[in-house]
């Protein structure tokens, strides 16, 4: 593993611990079916496969360093004004992220608009700066980090891939499901082998995300009883 | 002044900032267990997105625009800066409500803070930048868009009053359910689409 040789370089242990950090928030305190948090700017940009991708991308990158920027000065801020602190760090790598964006990939940029801006107010940052990093030392929290972007990097891709797939027959802009538009107008005209499948509009619509998110909640815990909420 | 109306109209019902692009959805969810807090948030919520809008507005056009006081364009800012008057506006009001009014700083008192990290301050503010919005237009938009999203959460929290009485399947309980309710009132929210704004000229 590559964060095992990083850690070997800097003399540090890859153990138990370090492993429980990067992989807890996938499943068991998964930042959106569990925790709950960073649901405001996830679903707008779920129509796509690539879009979120670039989203899940940019929110690894800002929740792993504005872990590891916030843990290395815990000690030096003063406690009053940490929130003001942290998200003058977190905005700092958001710009950098809408900077880079808008350099390489114009397109993603402008179908992103304000939801790259908004990862500023993605509550799953803030929320691990506050609970992890301002306890922790910079390697356990940019691993924390990680973890909690890589969770909601799995989640984001596969509302993506449920609400692409039928809602456009489409994966990464590639068309599997549904025929050629000239197909659905004229039977007689040569469709693809999975050319019986008619787009379901539906899932293109914000709606859509919502009740995604809700069938992966109730089978996450339908298979982990223990999330299920008691009150 | 029809012009603003269409813009209040439209930022509350037709592009509700809750139901039609899910904005501020973590307090949505945290807060929407009763109605008597989902009211209070939603108050401080239609209060910070007024006052922030036209300040936003103001530093986006005299400060970082090529036109504005430093003569160079310094959009790359922006975020910072909104973010940063966002944060202070929200502890200065704070501060305002507990010295002129400590009945309502009572009812807002602990959401006050939250507003602060919820995407819907923020959101609303970009999108007055992306949609060019004058003055005037950015205060009915944040006054239209903080009510908007101040009907969605009493909805859903009513809703979730009393669907503590129905029988739910255990998996969905609480946020599941939430979740799901949601995605319906945003379907519900998109028949407001035909909501014709010249009527209202």
């Amino acid at each position: 593993m590559a964060e095992a040789a990083v850690a070997k370089k800097q003399g540090m242990t890859f153990g138990k611990n370090e492993k429980k950090l990067l992989v807890d928030p996938l499943s068991t305190n998964n930042p959106i079916t569990v925790q709950v948090l960073g649901i405001c700017s996830a679903l707008a940009v779920t129509t796509g496969m690539k879009n979120s991708l670039v989203m899940a991308i940019a929110v690894v990158f800002v929740t792993m360093f504005s872990s590891l920027i916030t843990s290395a000065l815990r000690n030096a801020i003063p406690k009053q004004v940490r929130m003001i602190v942290q998200l003058v760090i977190i905005a700092t790598l958001v710009t950098i992220v809408e900077l880079t964006l808008k350099a390489v990939s114009y397109d993603s940029y402008k179908q992103l608009s304000v939801f790259i801006g908004l990862i500023i107010t993605n509550c799953i940052v803030m929320g691990r700066l506050e609970a992890f990093a301002m306890g922790n030392d910079p390697y356990r929290s940019a691993l924390d980090g990680i973890g909690n972007g890589l969770g909601y990097g799995i989640i984001l891709m596969a509302v993506a891939f449920v609400r692409e797939l039928f809602g456009k027959g489409e994966l990464f802009g590639y068309k599997l499901l549904g025929g050629s538009e000239e197909y659905l107008v004229n039977t007689a005209a040569e469709g693809s082998w999975m050319s019986w499948y008619q787009p379901n509009n539906l899932m293109i619509l914000f709606p859509a995300a919502m009740f995604v998110i809700a069938v992966m909640i109730w089978i996450h815990r339908s298979w982990k009883p223990q999330l299920v909420d008691v009150s | 002044m029809g012009e603003l109306i269409n813009i209040f109209i439209k930022s509350a019902f037709i592009e509700n900032l809750a139901l039609s692009y899910f904005l501020g959805m973590c307090s949505y969810l945290a807060v929407s267990k009763t109605v008597k807090t989902a009211f209070g948030l939603g108050l401080a919520v239609i209060f910070v997105l007024a006052i922030t809008m036209p300040i936003n507005w103001a530093i986006n056009t005299y400060l970082l625009g090529e036109g504005g006081l430093f003569g160079t364009d310094l959009t790359f800012l922006r975020l910072i800066l909104f973010i940063a008057v966002i944060a202070s506006m929200v502890q200065l009001v704070e501060m305002v409500v507990e010295k002129y009014s400590p009945s309502l700083y009572n009812s807002l008192g602990i959401f006050l803070p939250l507003i602060t990290v919820n995407c819907a301050i923020l959101g609303g503010s970009l999108f007055m930048v992306s949609k060019e919005y004058g003055f005037a237009e950015s205060v009915s938009f944040g006054l239209g868009g903080g009510f908007g999203w101040f009907l969605a959460i009493i909805a859903i929290a009513a809703i979730r009053e009393k669907i503590r009485y129905s029988d739910v399947p255990a998996p969905l309980r609480g946020l599941g359910m939430a979740f799901l309710l949601t995605g319906l009132m945003g379907l519900a929210f998109m028949s407001l689409m035909g909501i014709d704004l010249a009527a209202f000229n």
